[in-house]
């Protein structure tokens, strides 16, 4: 007999990974709009099946809670059901001996509160409120409702210019989210059932790319109404692009020299490079959209004169402001905001970070630009403090990872306190606070709190706040527009509420988001605008949507973008990422399982062929 | 054109066409459930999957495309095996009382399982049940759907409606009324397209053939009976008759049979409703300024349910008329019960109609007499008044014919093509046409207008008063089109006939059931058949109309007829949207 065996997993051990694998897989994959209170009774099967069986809480009590479950949703529960379940799982939670029992306890807790009104319809109405109404997973995380499925098709098919025409059909900057789009349409790709999600993007950027020139639609005959549109950023061209086609006399009312707003201002070119955006705007432009750069609103012309001379008015200004820490020595030289750095690089004007230690502070996409652009303007040092860790930062993993490979340093759990001035005024040094992670917040996020460790000091030339952004509101009082911590509010239908015709949209109302939400946004109220204007313009396409050939699809490797190699590209501007072969467009779009047919999809909501 | 292969028979097909469509029109069958040309090509319930070469699984046929060189096979062991599994998943969550269903004997899912070679059941049984009202006329029974989604495709893509849709997610997802209504909180017409294009006994309309043996048995009381028009053309099928034999006269012998004290017509109503709603039109069009346009037939109640529900704004266009059932019933229990010399109280009308909304029709609080009676006791669909006869067992094929009894029988061609789409506004015309100029029109002066599915118009002039442009459409998708573009000024008529079911009475939702067949065209040659062979073509020529208002109304738009054979229809209203 053997002291101690040593095991080594055998083949069978490796299935039950796989399935494990897949159920993970498999829940990230859940379609939108399955109910909750049906994936909380899954979830709590599984708990059950987890319980080792000692204790009475989580042996017995998890069956019980997932029969009570069961009968919400058979429709033969009362009121006094719910309150069965919130003191059955607040027991378990409470008596339970570890977390296979209080972990499920307290997820069906959370379910009670969190989606409260999907048990009450059970119980009260018999009904259910989840829907299938939008059956196809990408389609319908994509802000702008974009046709993935559909383009996605016509690139398997061969046709990239049908493609780019079908995604302007709901979104006119194709180019901009082949580059920078966070792609949320990815995220429960049904494909990652059995390997991994599409590559949206990448075939998206294959399309763009190999589409050629491809025309608009034609505009509607003119209506002889007139549109104001204050800000030329994405959601501001996009409302201008379709207003136009539908007729309307738009006019954009530009700050900055030029056009694209963040796209523009905000990132760098070696994540879109500035020939796309112009090649971008200049298509939107054609269809005819006047446009007045260097208008100062409020010194120029002001937002009243602009609604009084026009029969509709969009603000789509952005939030061009900086955000402060509020520390000591923010006004020294040499401190400056993400904002005010990558707007002048935006212009082509090129800071000298040569040789410099450059420290930028902030964990978000931002954060990530200003450190790898300060990489390429040739600083000594870059370090990047955050006062969370690295895998809370909110940016893109794949961003962090490109800075770390480039170079950069980032410093984890350090929250910035003060900076130190040298006698000329200008930044010497960042003062930081070590901190430790802590319990979870509100937000599922671990909060860090101060550790017991003294202060740092971090030597910097130049250092650069990358720590969000806020809508300048100048102007606003004059017309009475209502604001919410800075943001202006307007309703669903992207119109103020106390306004009438002026509608407002993109990163004004919703704070700094994706180039995509303002996209949606800017649609949204190209289709509210026309209504109120008291027409039902409707925006289609004429391309035929090839329908799915039959083809088997065992699972398959996902074809991802390369990217230049690190010590190369952090010396130049040049675009990061490498595109899609021919041949790897023809694999990776044939992996689509077309739930546009598939499925759900060829019986409801498949597809929406006009807006 | 594409070369394919199916069960190793070379064929060439059009490229458009999927595999199920191929392989039929070289008669090789594949068994299909939810499907329904161009109105559910869902692919839901697998059963009609085939094997395709060079693909791994298996695919429905019933909506993938043919490709050039396909290889396809329908029967091999693996599919009849998958076949069979998936058909008995679904019978494990069927309700399969096919005894006391009345479904039995015509059911979809019933004939695949007797052509499966099933002896058990393969899985326990999961039956699911949702209550649902008896006081409605339309039923659905939870137990039986097998989530074809049929009903919500019909309501949406033939209809228009949107009365039914999916509720729930996941392994509860079936079948309900949409918005989280319940059922007679919607604006549904009770067409009951839905349950002539279910495949199993799911929907069905609520049996009222109880109240009238009851009616039957009791001898105290006088039982009339009326035969719309559409149901002659159907009544037969079925029962094992063939076209020959089942005729009306022999409809009639069998209601004889059932005991019924006086068999009656409602192509006698129709004429009746000619002559009011002809005579309204003509006051309507002589008096253009006072009146809305277009005038709006009022015969299918379906349709007038989808005007109050729908365009309430257009309440007025519609003709005042009543439907020739209802005023059938006023005319039974007044004008025959005075003739006859009978209790009003004691008759008990009983109409036989293609429809589910006669049901509701004839429970509005309109229609109903001085004495506070209704006009029509009970309303039979075509398929209830088989279900009698299949009871009767009576050797139907060779009972003698039978003439209807007088005064309320006989009937002329115009009465008759009401039961089919363009039939009212042919019938409405030839007889406008006389009280205008006082002489007949060609009978088939008008029939560019009738038998077409869909929407049609013309303009014809009638000497003396004028060119009418009339629009006729059938199925309430075409209805709604029309009445929007009537809205929005893309059209303008003088005289609009609209039936909610498409085809018209002949393809109405009362109509016997023949699942994957649309039966309205079929029927309707009978109709338009027996109207020009017909000895009268004019609803004026009736001799027993001509008695009726000699003897009783005077004339069309009296006052005794206004009170009896017109109606208002704001004295009720439709559920509130919500």
């Amino acid at each position: 007999m053997s002291r101690l065996l040593l095991r080594t997993p055998d083949q069978s051990q490796a299935l039950i990974d796989n399935l494990y694998d897949n159920i993970e897989r498999r829940v990230g994959a859940t379609p939108p709009g399955v109910c909750p209170v049906d994936m909380a009774l899954s979830f709590l099967e599984m708990c059950h099946a987890q319980t080792c069986g000692k204790c009475t809480p989580c042996r017995i009590g998890l069956g019980q809670l997932a029969d009570l479950l069961r009968q919400v949703l058979d429709g033969e529960a009362e009121l006094e059901t719910l309150d069965l379940i919130r003191s059955t799982a607040a027991a378990i939670e409470e008596s339970a001996d570890c977390a296979i029992g209080t972990n499920a306890a307290r997820v069906v807790l959370d379910g009670l509160k969190a989606f409260r009104d999907d048990y009450l319809s059970h119980v009260k109405n018999k009904a259910c409120l989840g829907s299938m109404n939008e059956p196809v997973p990408c389609v319908s995380l994509c802000p702008a409702n974009v046709d993935i499925p559909g383009y996605i098709g016509l690139i398997a098919a061969g046709r990239p210019a049908d493609a780019v025409k079908l995604i302007r059909k709901d979104n006119p900057w194709p180019i901009a989210c082949a580059y920078i789009c966070e792609h949320p349409c990815e995220a429960k790709c049904r494909r990652s059932m059995m390997d991994a999600p599409m590559n949206i993007r990448g075939l998206k950027k294959y399309a763009v790319n190999n589409a050629g020139e491809v025309e608009n639609p034609p505009c509607a005959p003119a209506t002889g109404k007139k549109v104001a549109i204050v800000g030329g950023g994405p959601a501001g061209l996009t409302a201008a692009y379709y207003l136009t086609l539908m007729g309307h006399k738009v006019t954009v009312y530009e700050r900055q020299k030029q056009l694209g707003g963040m796209l523009r201002y905000g990132i760098p070119s070696y994540r879109f490079p500035r020939e796309k955006i112009d090649e971008e705007i200049r298509n939107i432009l054609s269809v005819g959209i006047e446009v007045k750069t260097g208008v100062n609103i409020g010194k120029d012309i002001t937002l009243k004169q602009l609604r009084e001379q026009n029969d509709a008015l969009y603000i789509a200004i952005g939030a061009q402001g900086d955000k402060k820490v509020g520390m000591e020595g923010e006004d020294c030289g040499n401190v400056m905001s993400a904002v005010e750095m990558l707007g002048r690089i935006g212009d082509g004007e090129m800071p000298d970070f040569k040789g410099k230690k450059v420290v930028v502070i902030g964990g978000g996409n931002v954060a990530m630009d200003v450190t790898r652009t300060s990489v390429r303007l040739g600083a000594e040092k870059v370090t990047c403090v955050y006062r969370r860790r690295q895998i809370d930062m909110t940016a893109l993993p794949e961003e962090v990872e490109g800075a770390l490979a480039e170079g950069a340093e980032i410093l984890q759990l350090q929250a910035p306190v003060r900076i130190e001035a040298d006698e000329n005024g200008n930044a010497a040094a960042l003062w930081v606070q070590p901190q430790i992670i802590g319990a979870v917040g509100r937000d599922f996020r671990p909060r860090p709190s101060k550790a017991d460790l003294p202060e740092m000091r971090i030597e910097a030339d130049i250092i650069v706040l990358a720590i969000g952004q806020s809508v300048e509101n100048d102007g606003f009082e004059e017309l009475n527009i209502q604001t919410k911590w800075d943001n202006i509010i307007a309703g669903e239908d992207t119109a103020l509420p106390s306004q009438d015709g002026i509608f407002a949209g993109g990163d004004c109302v919703t704070g700094p988001a994706t180039a995509i939400k303002a996209i949606a946004a800017g649609k949204a109220a190209a289709a509210n605008i026309d209504s109120y204007l008291g027409y039902n313009h409707e925006i289609t396409v004429d391309v035929d949507i090839p329908s799915p050939k039959l083809a088997n699809k065992p699972a398959h490797g996902r074809v991802n973008l390369l990217e230049r190699e690190a010590n190369e590209r952090k010396n130049d501007f040049v675009c990061i990422e490498c595109e899609m072969t021919d041949q790897e467009a023809r694999v990776e779009s044939s992996r689509c399982l077309r739930c546009d047919y598939f499925g759900y999809g060829c019986f409801k909501g498949g597809r929406n062929t006009k807006w | 054109m594409v070369k394919i292969t199916i069960d190793g028979m070379s064929l060439e097909v059009p490229a458009d066409i999927t595999i199920l469509e191929a392989a039929r029109t070289a008669g090789i069958n594949i068994p299909t459930l939810c499907y329904l040309k161009d109105i559910n090509e869902i692919a839901a319930c697998r059963i009609c999957v085939v094997e395709v070469e060079g693909v791994d699984r298996l695919v429905p046929a019933c909506n993938t495309k043919v490709e050039e060189g396909m290889v396809v096979l329908t029967n091999t062991n693996r599919v009849k095996e998958n076949r069979k599994i998936n058909l008995q998943l679904i019978l494990s969550q069927h309700n399969s009382n096919c005894p006391t269903c009345v479904r039995n004997g015509n059911c979809t899912l019933q004939r695949l399982a007797a052509e499966s070679n099933l002896s058990s059941d393969l899985y326990s049984k999961k039956i699911s049940s949702k209550p649902w009202s008896k006081d409605n006329h339309l039923i659905r029974d939870e137990s039986k759907c097998i989530k074809c989604m049929r009903c919500i495709q019909i309501c949406d893509k033939v209809q228009k409606m949107n009365v039914w849709d999916v509720i729930n997610t996941g392994s509860r997802t079936t079948v309900g009324v949409s918005g989280n209504r319940k059922f007679n909180e919607t604006d549904c017409t009770l067409c009951g397209q839905c349950i002539t294009h279910c495949p199993v006994g799911a929907l069905r309309v609520n049996d009222d053939t109880s109240k009238v043996i009851a009616a039957l048995t009791d001898p105290e009381i006088t039982t009339v009976v009326q035969v719309a028009p559409a149901v002659r053309a159907a009544w037969g099928e079925h029962l094992g008759l063939t076209k020959e034999q089942a005729t009306t006269g022999r409809m009639v012998a069998a209601l004889r049979r059932l005991g019924f004290d006086y068999i009656f017509d409602t192509n006698f109503a129709a004429d009746l409703t000619v002559m009011e709603e002809g005579s309204e039109f003509i006051e309507r069009f002589t008096h253009k300024s006072e009146y809305a346009w277009p005038m709006l037939t009022s015969c299918c109640p379906g349709w007038v349910r989808f005007v109050k529900g729908n365009f309430p704004q257009y309440t007025d266009n519609l003709s005042t008329a009543k439907s020739p059932q209802q005023m059938f019933g006023a005319a039974a229990k007044s004008y025959f019960a005075e003739k006859v010399g009978i209790d009003p109280k004691k008759i008990f009308v009983v109409s036989i109609m293609p429809c589910v909304a006669k049901k509701s029709e004839c429970k509005l609080p309109a229609h109903v007499n001085d004495n506070g009676d209704p006009d029509v006791d009970v309303v039979l669909t075509t398929r209830e008044f088989q279900r009698m006869l299949l009871a009767d067992k009576a050797d139907l094929g060779s009972l003698p014919e039978s003439e209807f009894d007088s005064p309320l029988g006989q009937s002329s061609g115009a009465g008759l093509i009401f039961g089919a789409t363009g039939g009212v506004m042919i019938a409405a015309l030839r007889s406008a046409y006389y009280l205008v100029t006082g002489k007949n029109p060609d009978a088939d002066a008008f029939s560019s207008i009738g038998g077409k599915i869909g929407w049609s118009e013309a303009v014809f002039t009638i000497p003396g008063a004028g060119e009418v442009k009339v629009a006729v459409v059938s199925g309430l998708s075409n209805a709604r089109a029309l009445m929007e573009a009537i809205e929005t000024g893309k059209v303008a008529y003088d005289f609009v006939e609209v039936m909610a079911c498409p085809g018209g009475c002949a393809g109405g939702g009362g109509q016997p059931i023949h699942d994957g067949f649309e039966m309205a065209a079929q029927r309707g040659d009978i109709l338009w058949e027996l109207d020009k062979k017909a000895a009268n073509r004019f609803s004026h020529e009736n001799p027993d109309i001509q008695a009726l208002y000699r003897d009783y109304f005077e004339k069309p738009l009296s006052e005794k007829a206004h009170h009896l054979l017109h109606t208002d229809h704001h004295t009720w209203e439709m559920p509130k949207k919500k």
